[in-house]
């Protein structure tokens, strides 16, 4: 067994597939335990981007700082590309302005002769009156963002009147380390609101709960099939088969889409959900345990148990499961990716858990896509649970190349 | 020829009671449902009625349609009369149309969609897979990674990575539906022009999907096969190499196609799940609707498509296969 143990971890392939299902599974198990949130809490917004939320109150009334750094300029980036664009077309076009005089990348100088040239009542021939009203738009932004004018904050005394202490100044900073209220969203936050990282954390564990409920039912169930069929034979054999062959042909998505809308919505939690995928994906698991079980039900050691007086189950526990265990954990992990998968895929299609209490991978992805993250940029309401889906199963996968190719030593490289 | 025809006859007797197997499940299994559907949609149809007697009615004239005050075995001639006929009921959400006419509609973008995926896909994966054994080297180590990790991904996440990154990011192509929404459809070029364009998304993310799964089975399958002895042996003949890649590629390809054949269920339902991504006019779409509107005849319809679909699929393959594999033939002959 040691012996065992050792060679496994001498393929490469194992090594990774494990290093990355063991991050993850810490990541799962000590992740809550530091943060400490429900990841189901609506603290955010519809679709906030990732960042560090700051109370706005609480930076005003932060103790300030002074640094000397052009804000002005700063701000100036955040001209997009395609606005940028269209004051170069403008300036050469209407500006009087030489092609070698403006830069597309300088944004301040740029600024600088859009400021000098652009004025609304130039003769702008070839422009229809929808696109001169983008230009003056695109003027009011650009004046707003470089406008350098005093913001005030007023205090209102009792008598309702308000009154300014003094004017922001543009070169005054606070230390983020000093504002009370703030919240980090390292991946934003979903159409509810609730943090995507907490929340992605949480649901990697159901789903990996479910992938385990599954692939156990799935297993047992496909291991005693198997080994029915394939030691007693003959009848038993024959029937066991024709309802396996039967189960492989009809396709299993559309066996789980039956019964997952026949239990109804009521009962459909996450244990039905991860039981209803662990009892339709056993038959690959009892055809090749069946397989398997026929080349050894003639060895020599299993005729000597008979010989012996052994009982039915002694000899499949003692004689046979052992020879098909490696197998067995190898399908196990297989069973477990697939569940994993089998409920993303029914969340997707509105079959999912149906619950609101807990999040699992394909939930998040169908509120996602309910919300249409994607037409909306917002990708990382979608990325990381589909990197999150594809790292697990990718990890399963690998370990279980790995096993293959050490139980299988044709297969080494 | 003889040997053949058991060899066939088997096989359709087998996908045969396959079918009878799936439509008794598709029949049986909604109507597990708690609570009967008939007074689900009744409740629906009655909303707003004060008049107990005129709702009594309504779900009366609603049990006889749907037939369910008669004994589970009438019911059950009855479902396979009417299937033999075509007739697969009334569609709930949108009725009056039969559940036959939405379906005869959806079927045929489904098909034209996945069939060429996967064909091409597989197609594509076994060439990769063999040559990523044959070459070997840094080739193989770097893209038996990242096919493992592509085939990892379920087909509904590379949809949704290709319709964010070509469809909104770079605008290269449209990210949903089966045609432009001006249109009406008809075989004009435009309308085929703009059907090709809304094709490429749902086509390439089925394609790389398939690549990947294929690719590993065919590598390690020809891995196998190029230790054999019989290459070994040609080898010391001084059999051109290219002649022995033929043999290989030849032997390998046969369990692969089995596999396809198994895995052609599981495949289709990913694929099925990717149309609803891009709200391809298709039949995971159209089963989509089906499910959030509790439209249990819809439902019932599509499933049992999508089953007929697969088992044709599967026995195509497989007939496929007894002319390729000459030990079948050999089989038979005996």
């Amino acid at each position: 067994m040691k012996n065992l143990i050792k060679q496994v971890f001498h393929s490469p392939k194992f090594v990774v597939g494990f290093v990355i299902f063991i991050v993850i599974f810490f990541m799962i198990i000590f992740y809550p335990l530091f943060i400490k949130a429900d990841p189901l809490d609506m603290v955010g917004g519809l679709f906030n981007k990732p960042g560090t939320y700051v109370a706005v109150k609480d930076v005003v009334q932060t103790d300030e700082y002074t640094l000397k750094i052009n804000t002005a300029l700063a701000r100036l980036k955040s001209i997009s590309i395609a606005d940028k664009q269209s004051m170069v077309d403008w300036l050469i076009k209407f500006g009087n302005v030489k092609k070698t005089e403006v830069d597309i990348d300088e944004v301040a100088t740029l600024v600088d002769l859009w400021q000098k040239n652009y004025s609304s009542k130039v003769v702008q021939k070839g422009l229809l009156a929808a696109e001169k009203m983008n230009y003056v738009r695109l003027n009011n932004k650009i004046n707003q963002l470089i406008n350098s004018g005093d913001v005030y904050i007023a205090t209102k005394d009792k008598d309702g009147v308000l009154s300014s202490t003094k004017p922001l100044d543009p070169q005054a900073f606070v230390n983020t380390k000093d504002i009370v209220n703030k919240k980090t969203f390292i991946l934003g936050t979903d159409n509810f609101g609730r943090d995507v990282l907490t929340e992605l954390v949480a649901a990697m564990g159901t789903s990996l709960k479910i992938g385990l409920v599954a692939g156990t039912i799935a297993t047992l169930f496909g291991l005693v099939l198997g080994l029915l069929a394939g030691y007693v034979g003959g009848t038993l054999d024959d029937f066991i088969m024709f309802v396996t062959n039967i189960f492989t042909v009809i396709p299993s998505f559309i066996l789980l889409v039956l019964i997952s809308f026949s239990v109804g919505e009521s009962a459909r939690g996450v244990m039905l959900t991860a039981a209803i995928i662990g009892f339709t994906s056993w038959p690959w698991t009892t055809r090749s345990v069946r397989s398997q079980v026929i080349s050894l039900r003639n060895r020599n050691h299993v005729n000597l148990s008979k010989l012996s007086g052994h009982s039915l189950p002694r000899i499949i526990l003692t004689d046979i499961l052992p020879y098909v265990a490696s197998y067995v954990v190898m399908a196990f992990i297989l069973q477990i990716s697939s569940g994993i998968l089998a409920e993303a895929q029914l969340s997707m299609i509105g079959l999912g858990p149906a619950t609101t209490k807990v999040s699992t991978l394909g939930l998040m992805l169908n509120w996602a896509m309910a919300y249409k993250a994607p037409l909306t940029g917002s990708w990382w309401a979608f990325l990381p649970v589909i990197l999150a889906i594809t790292l697990i199963s990718f990890s399963l996968n690998l370990m279980n190349t790995g096993l293959d190719q050490v139980f299988n030593p044709q297969l080494r490289d | 020829m003889k040997g053949y025809k058991k060899y066939y006859s088997n096989k359709i007797i087998w996908y045969l009671l396959t079918f009878v197997v799936a439509v008794i499940l598709n029949f049986i299994l909604p109507r597990l449902m708690p609570g009967n559907p008939v007074s689900a949609i009744a409740i629906r149809a009655t909303k707003g009625m004060t008049s107990q007697t005129a709702i009594q009615k309504v779900y009366e004239e609603y049990a006889n349609t749907f037939g369910i005050n008669q004994p589970l075995y009438v019911q059950f001639f009855e479902f396979v009369k009417n299937l033999f006929k075509g007739n697969l009921g009334v569609s709930f959400m949108y009725y009056p149309r039969t559940v036959s006419d939405i379906l005869a509609k959806s079927v045929w973008w489904t098909i034209c969609l996945q069939l060429p995926a996967i064909i091409v896909g597989w197609f594509l994966g076994n060439i990769l897979g063999a040559i990523a054994a044959y070459v070997r080297g840094v080739w193989d180590k770097g893209i038996l990674p990242s096919f493992l990790f592509l085939s990892n991904m379920p087909a509904f996440g590379m949809a949704i990575l290709l319709q964010f990154f070509f469809g909104v990011y770079l605008k290269w192509f449209p990210t949903a539906l089966g045609y432009g929404y001006d249109m009406n459809p008809n075989l004009s070029l435009k309308f085929i022009g703009s059907v090709i364009y809304h094709y490429q998304l749902p086509f390439w993310s089925i394609v790389l999907i398939t690549i990947g799964g294929q690719a590993i089975g065919m590598r390690s399958m020809s891995i196998y096969e190029l230790n054999e002895d019989y290459v070994k042996y040609s080898r010391f003949l001084g059999i051109k190499d290219s002649k022995i890649v033929k043999y290989v590629f030849r032997n390998s390809m046969l369990p692969q196609i089995t596999g396809l054949a198994l895995s052609l269920g599981t495949m289709v339902g990913g694929a099925l799940v990717s149309e609803i991504i891009f709200s391809y006019p298709g039949l995971g779409t159209t089963l989509l609707a089906a499910i959030s509107g509790r439209d249990y005849p819809l439902i019932s319809g599509c499933t049992l498509i999508i089953t007929i679909m697969v088992l044709i699929a599967n026995l195509a393959v497989e007939i496929l296969y007894g002319f390729i594999d000459p030990r079948v033939k050999a089989a038979q002959q005996d």
